[in-house]
């Protein structure tokens, strides 16, 4: 399909998909045997500049927004979900720094992001607030001119590897929701450590880890908004992560569906290709059309937030759950027409799979989603009463 | 330290069409792009300008459509660009090429070092390379796989030649036993082989950049080249054949109804030629 981009975006996913191709998809069973972080290839894309792609110019980025970031992201996906996650997990922990940041922070922090110099990352996750995110444990306390943290994180995708984290903690656990605060720190605070490094069923050269907070001081100079405001930051910023999470899944579908096509016109079973057997073109034709739709529906909600719409939560979820279910099928199918080839580690579908289901899991699992467009549907239907 | 690097579009495919009647490659339809081994000759020009300062200036010859091949090479980060087209240059052969690239490099001013791919993609022939420093009167070393060190000497006082201490530059010349290593003064030319380093990918901004660079174009008037040496007319080459050459040395596969005779007769060509 035909989505018009304009001269600078066709530029942008031109790039993207050439290092996809030719840099990350050769290497990329090896990463995932490895378990090993893609740090070359993380420099193969801070060099051309991708990392800056959602970042505004007077910060040394593009100027885009979050349509050239899903572009970006759908790219490197359909080669390697694993790669694209570590790209896309440091437009997570930048979005609440442009977002909520002071013009000092921004201007500290958001040049390194957007060159890629720095890897940034998303902290909130812990043991007890996984889909509950307000049952947060993690601490800040106020000492004067810093904050002082305790609590350890779980989960959280760049740990280890990124340089700047947003961490999300609780001024008052007993207020809830409205005690949580956004705070930047970074690594090498004293105090932050780095704990266990998940062994993960996809998405494995990715890096996800616990970090853990012991006195760690942050200056209160590094706090974002202000104490009470974490969750809306949090919100705010998943509004604009989820349609990378959709653009992640739409890649990891394409790529898998190519993969399929491709195979289904050499593969030849019982004297014929089995692309020429109704069976296979028809899974092909509802792969095909799915992935489209969960494009469509991406870019459209991308397109919408850069306009400058100012309530786009239901469609960001939509675009998740959606793109992210069709991830989940199309993968599935492709390693059925792939047949037993596809179960096998040779052979790249059975990778996409596994990187897929995640997609229905992470940035809110899709349950979360759907109660979000739900009580969006809800309230839009109390409002017409 | 000016760097010149020569370049050249080719079709993107390794199964390149010849006319039959004129025996000269056939472009039409095929998508256009930079002769792969010259991205070699630009990565090796940008990260010596990395190293030592200066200036890198891409050139090619072709149609008015082979300025696409200097831009991508503007977007990698070359400095300057200049394409040389002219009606007058077609049909050139490779001594028409190389006299016409000469003469865009005097036009310049000359450079440090001048970098070449090993070959082209489509002619294959290798030749343009050292032509170029012949019609320079320059020294070249072809098929470099490592720069090992440039020298830049003492600065040149007035650009008249007149050189305290000329720099020079070692390099590793691949060879098909291993390597030589040849030091050659500056300036030079070298031609380079894909061993040598990693292109780059290009960047956004470099891209964004190289979109809006103005890229110098020159005829043959601006150059001022004598007529008869360019183009067609200035081409002796004609093309009787075009076919794969036979390879120097040849692997033979020892025939044999067992293995007992295969290992016999391996045993008894062996104690033929003296190896055991």
């Amino acid at each position: 399909m035909n989505y018009f981009l304009t001269e600078e975006q066709q530029m942008i996913r031109d790039l993207a998909r050439k290092i996809a191709e030719e840099k990350v998809a050769p290497r990329a069973a090896e990463f995932d045997e490895a378990e090993e972080f893609p740090w070359d290839l993380i420099k193969v894309l801070a060099d051309a500049g991708l990392f800056g792609v959602w970042v505004p110019e007077e910060y040394g980025g593009l100027g885009g927004g979050v349509f050239e970031q899903c572009l970006v992201v759908e790219e490197l996906s359909r080669a390697c979900g694993a790669v694209a996650v570590s790209y896309a997990a440091s437009a997570l922990g930048g979005f609440p720094i442009l977002l909520f940041g002071t013009d000092d922070q921004k201007r500290k922090y958001m040049p390194d992001i957007a060159s890629g110099a720095r890897l940034a990352a998303f902290a909130l996750t812990e043991p007890d607030a996984g889909s509950d995110a307000s049952n947060i444990r993690t601490t800040a306390t106020r000492d004067g001119d810093y904050y002082i943290l305790n609590g350890t994180k779980q989960w959280i995708t760049n740990g280890g590897e990124a340089e700047i984290y947003t961490v999300i903690a609780t001024v008052d656990p007993s207020k809830g929701a409205r005690g949580m605060t956004a705070f930047i720190v970074e690594k090498g605070t004293p105090g932050f450590e780095f704990g266990k490094k998940e062994k993960k069923m996809g998405i494995r050269a990715s890096a996800t880890r616990e970090l853990i907070f012991r006195d760690c001081r942050v200056p209160a100079a590094n706090m974002l908004d202000r104490e009470g405001k974490g969750f809306i930051v949090a919100m705010r910023t998943f509004d604009r992560t989820r349609p990378g999470v959709a653009a992640q899944a739409v890649g990891i579908a394409q790529g898998a569906l190519d993969r399929a096509a491709r195979y289904a016109t050499e593969r030849v079973q019982f004297g014929k290709r089995i692309a020429e057997f109704q069976a296979i073109e028809h899974m092909l034709a509802d792969m095909a059309t799915q992935v489209e739709a969960a494009r469509a529906l991406v870019y459209a909600t991308a397109r919408m937030i850069d306009a400058g719409d100012r309530d786009f939560s239901k469609e960001a979820s939509m675009a998740k759950v959606f793109a992210s279910d069709v991830a989940m099928r199309v993968t599935t199918d492709a390693v059925q027409i792939f047949g037993g080839y596809g179960y096998m580690r040779d052979y790249p579908v059975e990778k996409m799979m596994r990187d897929a289901k995640i997609t229905q899991i992470y940035e809110g699992t899709n349950q979360i989603q759907r109660s979000i467009i739900g009580s969006a549907v809800i309230k839009e239907a109390m409002r017409r009463k | 330290m000016n760097v010149a690097v020569l370049i050249k579009q080719v079709p993107e495919t390794t199964d390149v069409k010849i006319n039959r009647e004129t025996n000269t490659l056939m472009r039409e339809g095929v998508a256009s792009i930079i002769n792969p081994f010259d991205m070699y000759a630009i990565e090796e020009a940008l990260r010596i300008r990395e190293q030592h300062g200066g200036k890198v200036t891409v050139i090619t010859m072709g149609p008015p459509q082979a300025e696409e091949a200097l831009r991508q090479a503007l977007a990698l980060g070359a400095d300057e660009a200049v394409l040389l087209s002219d009606r007058a240059f077609a049909g050139a052969d490779t001594l028409a090429t190389s006299y016409t690239l000469a003469k865009a490099i005097e036009k310049l001013g000359g450079f440090d070092l001048v970098i070449c791919g090993k070959q082209a993609a489509d002619g294959d022939t290798a030749q343009v390379g050292p032509e170029v420093a012949e019609n320079l009167d320059l020294p070249h070393v072809t098929y470099v796989r490592k720069i090992e060190e440039i020298s830049l000497g003492s600065p040149d006082s007035d650009g008249g030649g007149s050189r305290g201490a000329p720099g020079f530059i070692r390099v590793q010349r691949m060879t098909e036993e291993g390597y030589e290593v040849i030091e050659s003064p500056l300036p030079t030319l070298i031609t380079v082989v894909k061993e040598i380093n990693e292109p780059r990918m290009p960047s956004i901004k470099g891209m964004l950049r190289a979109k809006k660079a103005a890229i110098t174009l020159w005829t043959a008037r601006d150059l001022g080249v004598d007529a008869s040496r360019v183009g067609l007319a200035g081409s002796p080459t004609r093309v009787i054949r075009v076919f794969t050459p036979e390879q120097r040395r040849r692997g033979e596969i020892i025939e044999g109804a067992t293995v007992q005779e295969k290992v016999r007769t391996l045993v008894a060509k062996l104690k033929e030629t003296h190896l055991v």
